[in-house]
């Protein structure tokens, strides 16, 4: 059989007050492997993925990555912030929105963890952030600032200053959806190139042909639960739940990502 | 009619420059320690920890409700008797001032924080910074810049509250000025060259304020 799983999570529960957001969430991610989380909004696809790195606290179930694991519910202790963040610097997050530092160039934003977190010198993490924008594809972006480049752009620097922190796993969370149709493909093609090369990534996304290009697994989700879960091709051509059908109905054939239930937050 | 005379100001001008050195400095040490006061105030009052919450709120409201002369009296002439320890005029001052106007500072550094994206703190800690590290070198470096222009307008009323202090007969500006007032039996233009004197300091800085938030308005 496989080694163990790269990403663990059981019976996660989160809800924001009242509201239930995760029910009984499970997942396994393998190591090296992709996998695309799809589903209408408000199912809790950014919450699940922010569960994963524990950007949000979860109220119940455990979460694994590599040989870090996070019991909650009651009786369980919450982490303390210095071991919350030194297990967050081995996970890359990539935002709907970018969340580029404005106040610092290009160069400046990848330099950032390695230099704050790992407590590298500023000259080897020039020298790496100079290769990861290079990575990209912005070496003749690397002294703008986020307010002078494009969203593609943006988004590609978000990449970059996420992977500077060389982390064992990828979470994209909707990562095309704030640009122009015509700068998503660049940031599509960065992100295939990780895949390509082996990175264990989790991606929010409602660019459906990629996901069943790229993705090994896909999860759909509704309502804070998994609806159907299996091999990327096998649950976009051929669904079995009703649920993922109707949501696939939405875009056309082929995958073009508009989803007209959709409001992108 | 009144015959006006400036030139024997002249004569009290080791006096005048001796209060106007005391103004400014006191106005340093004020708006220095205020702003360290403030941004503690500012953090406590962000806390998660709901005491520190608790501390901060009262702090800021005590203070920005109680007029600054009723403190500064106060710290001089009733807090001795309940702590027991003997203060100078000028430690009251220095407390009272800067307590006045951190309490000012404080709401100005929380509302440039919270106006932050949150978007950056989770930027932050997506890669791994603990919260202090995401404070010092994300969310505080872009609230400063906003921050600046309310901060030099809180400055600017800290460096008129100074010559409250005169009250305690600390010899600022104001104080010096009465001396040679009651010294030369003429008000007029002694009290007449102390406030031109505030203004010939206070007018610039409030200009190179009002260009500060102009840039920043158009910068974003
Ligand atoms: N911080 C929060 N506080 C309160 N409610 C939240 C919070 N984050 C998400 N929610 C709610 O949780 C539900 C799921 O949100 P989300 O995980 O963002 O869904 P998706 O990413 O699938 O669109 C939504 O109803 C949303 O309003
Ligand atoms: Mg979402």
């Amino acid at each position: 059989m496989n080694p163990q799983p790269k990403i663990e999570i059981a019976a996660l529960r989160k809800q924001f007050g009242q509201l239930v957001v995760l029910k009984d969430i499970n997942l396994t991610v393998e190591q090296g492997s992709v996998v695309a989380l799809i589903g209408p909004s408000g199912s809790g696809k950014s919450t699940l993925l922010r569960c994963i790195n524990l950007l949000v606290t979860p109220n119940g179930g455990s979460v694994r990555v590599g040989g870090d694991s996070f019991v909650f519910g009651t009786g369980a202790k919450l982490p303390g912030t210095r071991e919350l963040a030194r297990f967050r610097a081995n996970t890359g997050m990539v935002f709907q929105h970018f969340n580029l530092f404005p106040h610092m160039t290009a160069l400046g934003n990848v330099m950032e963890g390695p230099v704050t977190v790992r407590g590298k010198s500023k000259r080897e993490a020039r020298e790496l952030a100079l290769t990861l924008l290079a990575k990209v594809g912005l070496s003749d972006k690397v002294d703008e600032y986020p307010s002078r480049l494009s969203g593609g752009q943006k988004q590609r620097v978000a990449i970059a200053r996420a992977l500077a922190m060389e982390p064992d796993v990828m979470l994209f969370d909707e990562a095309t959806s704030a640009l122009d149709p015509e700068l998503v493909g660049e940031v599509l093609s960065v992100m295939q190139k990780l895949a390509s090369e082996g990175m264990t990534m989790v991606i929010v996304t409602h660019e459906i042909a990629f996901a069943r290009e790229v993705a090994d697994r896909v999860i759909f989700m509704r309502d804070g639960l998994v609806i159907e879960e299996g091999p990327a091709r096998q649950v976009i051509d051929a669904p079995r739940e009703a649920a993922t059908q109707a949501f696939l109905s939405h875009f056309h054939r082929g995958g073009a990502a508009t989803p007209p239930a959709e409001t992108a937050l | 009619m009144y015959q006006w005379d400036f030139a024997f100001l002249w004569s009290y001008r080791w006096l005048f420059l001796n209060g106007l050195g005391v103004t400014v400095g006191f106005t340093v040490a004020i708006v220095a320690l205020g702003l360290v006061v403030g941004l503690a105030g500012a953090l406590a009052k962000l806390s998660s920890f709901a005491p520190l919450r608790w501390l901060s709120l009262a702090y800021v409201e005590v203070f920005r409700c109680t007029p600054v002369l009723v403190q500064l009296v106060w710290f001089y002439y009733a807090l001795p008797i309940l702590s027991g320890i003997e203060i100078s005029a000028i430690t009251a001052s220095m407390l009272a001032l800067s307590l006045y106007g951190g309490s000012f500072y404080a709401e100005i550094i929380r509302g440039g924080i919270v106006s932050i994206d949150p978007g950056q703190t989770e930027a932050g800690a997506a890669l791994g910074m603990t919260p202090f590290q995401t404070m010092r070198r994300i969310i505080l470096p872009q609230a400063l810049k906003r921050m600046i222009p309310p901060l030099m307008n809180q400055s600017i009323i800290q460096f008129k509250n100074t010559s409250l202090v005169s009250v305690l007969a600390v010899p600022d500006l104001l104080y010096q000025g009465q001396i040679a007032a009651h010294d030369s039996y003429r008000p007029l233009e002694v009290y007449s060259a102390v406030a031109v004197a505030y203004f010939v300091l206070l007018f610039p800085l409030t200009i190179i304020v009002r260009q500060g938030e102009k840039k920043l308005s158009t910068s974003d």
